[in-house]
């Protein structure tokens, strides 16, 4: 019969697939932003931070980009920046979510804890022109987001949205340009959540020692970190150009460890991408290395 | 062609064309793509940045080049099954004509960033209602071909074909609600984790009913015409086409392994991705024991040579699948260029294998005539044989090796590699893999000059004629 019955046929293969539907995707709705997920801490975003991520959709930065750090170690060790895995309260403001299926790039989660600055200047630097920072790296150039944001829908976005603003958030957008506000988004990533790990990383240091006292020993190898790391920014030199001069510090080798790893203001972190050794590497250098090239 | 019935086939060659022209974007936007990977310079401007053309790039592929057929083949096979015309020629043509604007300005606004992110989903509200209209009115002419049919008995094809009318039309209406806040962007009703889940519950399935069940239903329609065999096994193909709708809605989650989405239905997802080896080995055993005492036909005839193959990645495609939905492969591949090589063997290797052997069949039908040149057609297979698993097997070995080396740490617990080290060791894949995209357009250029000229021997022998 149901060989020979196209409305039956195609009324069974509804209620078939319906089945796994209901169970695997419309059940969930019950639980899923429930309460149970909610975290406090985590804020909507502003018009600014909005009209950013919309610009990250544009962009379809979500090609090479995803924004889920997974329970596996070795995804928070990488892409926690000092923060935890993902939950699922995170992403409660997310409309739509953004996490992505492919990590051309590497996750964008929690990014706003490697690159802290309020003034965003790696990114602006990275966005200018990636390879600039990371040599290299394959994404593509942005300085095309210089220019003035249109910000005529913001209000109707936030009203959509459901999220709070205020007349001042909303004055903040003039004059404002793309690249300012894509910036605002990055730097909102991942960093409602307190981070445990970030306040422990600062302490652990100070109580450890330079174990290199010769520069001669890890000239080699230190000049190398230096050039794939740090040369975009302090100069070939080391003479200085966005960040100050490292041709030697009055700074301790704990502190200079301390900014290195951790990061501050303009300076990114390198905790997660340098080990303990090649940091001390690069101390090593700076501290000695006054007169060397 | 000695059938009493009069068949409107205007409709299924102006679908193959224009499929046949989409897809060739997607195969040059796909050369363009893996090129800027290897070389970014390539971004020359803000509409070609590989942000927005990989949308682009799988758009022309899934919905240009994909479904474009899948329509036109339809048109042709439900008519021949159901023994009666199509229902009305007049709509199709309004159809084709629909779908020719939705995608040229899928392409158009793609470019211009006019995006929802979610895969194979990214079309603006207003698009997306094209799409769904485009679906709507093939559902119904097809749907109602087949009410009015003379042929009593439905075969097999055809439950693919209705199961795929009925599953696009709900998952691509879910998965696209949203709350428009202009013209050219709205925003999901969704929100983080139920909307990855919802997203992902669509994309998974548009696998199964866009790039399973309609190939199938081609497949098991034109293996048997061309080899002149019987289907194996009517039953074995009932069990398996209920299995398979049945199971593939629960596999969404494997998608979505690791992440915030609650733990028992990334487990659900799991254990159904294992389940479906069963009908999906059944099918291609059924497709496999249909050949039963003709095999020598793989040397022989060109058309069987695309279908085996066809079908034999099918049943690479679905031991693999599953392979990838179990949590610590997972792990392991999930994010990496793996996928795009599982992808890409089943796009290339599966459903275009398949498409390619249908269309030389209607060609000639349509014509009246033989293919232009069995040599060329050769030539085609081993072109885009070779280009697909260069593509897939330099994607895979990529992904291993950069899964791994993401995954290596030290004996302290911190890692071994930096990102850009893993990434710096697949730059020669990507590389060699823009090369295989090469051969693979070689192979369809050839496969596009042979279409082209049976269609301009069939002219001149109806001229000819007349
Ligand atoms: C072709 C793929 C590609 C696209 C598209 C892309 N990126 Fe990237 N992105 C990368 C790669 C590769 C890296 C790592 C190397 C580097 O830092 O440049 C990266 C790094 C980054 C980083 C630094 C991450 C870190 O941990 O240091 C940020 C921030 C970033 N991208 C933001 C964006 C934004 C915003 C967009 C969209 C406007 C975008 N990317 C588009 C590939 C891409
Ligand atoms: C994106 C640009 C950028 C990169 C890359 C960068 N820095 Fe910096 N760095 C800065 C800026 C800006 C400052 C100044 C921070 C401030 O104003 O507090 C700085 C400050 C520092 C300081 C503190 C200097 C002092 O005397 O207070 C040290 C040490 C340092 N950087 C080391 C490094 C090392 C080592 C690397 C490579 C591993 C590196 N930086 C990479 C931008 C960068
Ligand atoms: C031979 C020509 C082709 C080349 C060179 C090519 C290249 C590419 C590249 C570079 C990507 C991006 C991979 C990444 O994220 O790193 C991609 C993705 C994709 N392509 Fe192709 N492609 C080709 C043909 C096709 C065809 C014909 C189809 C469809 C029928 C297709 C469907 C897809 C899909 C669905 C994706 C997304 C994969 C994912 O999300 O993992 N491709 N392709
Ligand atoms: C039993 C059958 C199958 C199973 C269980 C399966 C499983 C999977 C899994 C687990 C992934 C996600 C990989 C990851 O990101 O980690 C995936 C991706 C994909 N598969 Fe399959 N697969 C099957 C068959 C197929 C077939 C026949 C095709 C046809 C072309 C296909 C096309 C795709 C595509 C396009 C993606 C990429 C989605 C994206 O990330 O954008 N799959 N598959």
């Amino acid at each position: 019969m149901l060989e020979k019955n196209p409305v039956i046929f195609i009324i069974l293969a509804f209620v078939v697939i319906m089945i796994g539907t209901t169970v695997t995707m419309i059940a969930p709705f019950k639980w899923i932003n429930g309460p149970a997920d909610r975290i406090a801490e985590v804020k909507p975003y502003t018009p600014l931070q909005q009209e950013g991520r919309d610009i990250y959709m544009r962009e379809g930065c979500n090609n090479c980009h995803s924004q889920t750090v997974r329970t596996l170690a070795a995804d928070v060790e990488r892409y926690g920046n000092g923060g935890s895995y993902s939950k699922s309260g995170e992403f409660v403001y997310d409309r739509p979510h953004l996490w992505g299926s492919r990590r051309t790039g590497p996750d964008l989660a929690r990014i706003g804890l490697k690159y802290p600055d309020p003034n965003g200047m790696w990114h602006r630097k990275h966005m200018d022109n990636p390879q600039s920072v990371v040599p290299a790296s394959n994404m593509p150039a942005y300085a095309f987001l210089n220019q003035p944001l249109n910000f005529a829908y913001s209000e109707r976005k936030m009203k959509l949205l459901n999220f709070p603003y205020t007349r001042a958030d909303l004055d903040e957008l003039k004059g404002k340009s793309e690249m300012d506000a894509i910036i605002a988004y990055m730097r909102k990533l991942g960093t409602d959540l307190p981070t445990k790990k970030a306040e422990a990383a600062t302490q652990a240091p100070a109580a450890r020692n330079n174990p290199f006292s010769d520069l001669k020993a890890v000239k080699t190898e230190a000049l190398s970190l230096y050039a794939k790391n740090c040369a975009a920014c302090h100069g070939d030199k080391r003479q200085g150009s966005l960040g100050p001069t490292l041709k030697g510090s009055a700074k301790s080798d704990a502190e200079l460890f301390a900014v290195i790893s951790k990061g501050r203001a303009g300076m990114p972190s390198f905790g997660s991408s340098l080990d303990e050794q090649g940091i001390w590497k690069l101390v090593t250098l700076i501290k000695l290395g006054k007169h060397d090239d | 062609m000695n059938a009493p019935t009069r068949y409107v086939d205007d409709s299924t060659k102006g679908f193959m064309i224009w499929s046949i022209i989409w897809g060739t974007v997607a195969v040059l936007v796909g050369i363009l793509i893996s090129l800027q990977l290897a070389w970014p310079q390539l971004n020359v401007a803000p509409y070609l940045t590989y942000g927005r053309l990989r949308p682009i790039h799988t758009n022309a592929g899934i919905f240009g080049w994909g479904i474009g057929s899948f329509i036109g083949l339809f048109f042709y096979i439900t008519q021949r099954l159901t023994k009666t015309p199509l229902w009305s020629p007049g709509l199709a043509r309004l159809t084709l004509w629909l779908f020719n604007i939705g995608i040229a300005s899928a392409a158009v606004t793609l470019a211009m960033g006019i995006n929802r992110t979610k895969e194979y989903a990214e079309l603006e509200w207003p698009l997306a209602l094209v799409v769904a209209v485009i679906w709507v009115l093939f559902s119904v002419n097809v749907f109602m071909t087949i009410l009015k049919r003379k042929e009593e008995q439905m075969y097999i094809s055809l439950w693919y074909i209705m199961a795929a009318l009925v599953g696009v039309t709900v998952l691509y209406v879910i998965n696209n609600l949203g709350v428009p806040l202009h013209l050219f962007k709205s925003y999901p009703i969704f929100a983080g984790t139920n909307d990855a889940n919802v997203q992902w519950w669509y994309g998974h399935n548009a696998v199964a009913m866009v790039l399973t069940a309609p190939p199938l239903a081609i497949f098991y329609y034109f293996l048997p015409k061309v080899i002149n065999n019987p289907i194996y096994s009517h039953r074995m193909g009932i069990i398996a086409f209920w299995s398979l709708i049945f199971m593939y809605l629960w596999t969404g989650a494997h998608h979505l392994l690791w992440t915030p989405v609650p733990d028992w239905i990334q487990t659900l997802a799991m254990a159904f991705s294992i389940m479906l080896i069963a009908p999906s080995w059944g099918a291609v055993f059924n497709g496999y024991l249909t050949m039963g005492g003709k095999w020598e036909q793989m040397k022989t005839n060109y058309l069987v040579k695309f279908l085996i193959c066809g079908i034999t990645f099918y049943g690479l495609q679905t031991l693999q699948g599953p392979m990838q939905a179990i949590r610590t492969f997972s792990a392991f591949i999930h994010y990496t260029d793996w996928v795009p090589g599982h992808v890409h063997m089943g796009t290339l290797g599966w459903v275009s294998m398949v498409l390619f052997a249908a269309m030389y069949y209607v060609t000639e039908k349509l014509n009246d005539t033989e293919i232009y040149s069995v040599k060329l057609a050769d030539t085609h297979f081993w072109l885009v044989l070779v280009g697909q698993l260069i593509h897939s097997i330099t994607m895979w070995t990529a992904g291993v090796q950069q899964g791994s080396m993401l995954l290596a740490t030290n004996p302290d617990g911190s890692l071994h590699y930096s990102f850009m080290e893993t990434m710096i060791a697949i730059f020669p894949y990507y590389k060699i893999r823009a090369i295989s995209g090469f051969i693979y357009l070689a192979g369809l250029l050839v496969f596009i000059y042979n279409i082209y000229k049976t269609f301009q021997k069939g002219a001149v022998a109806q001229t000819a004629k007349a």
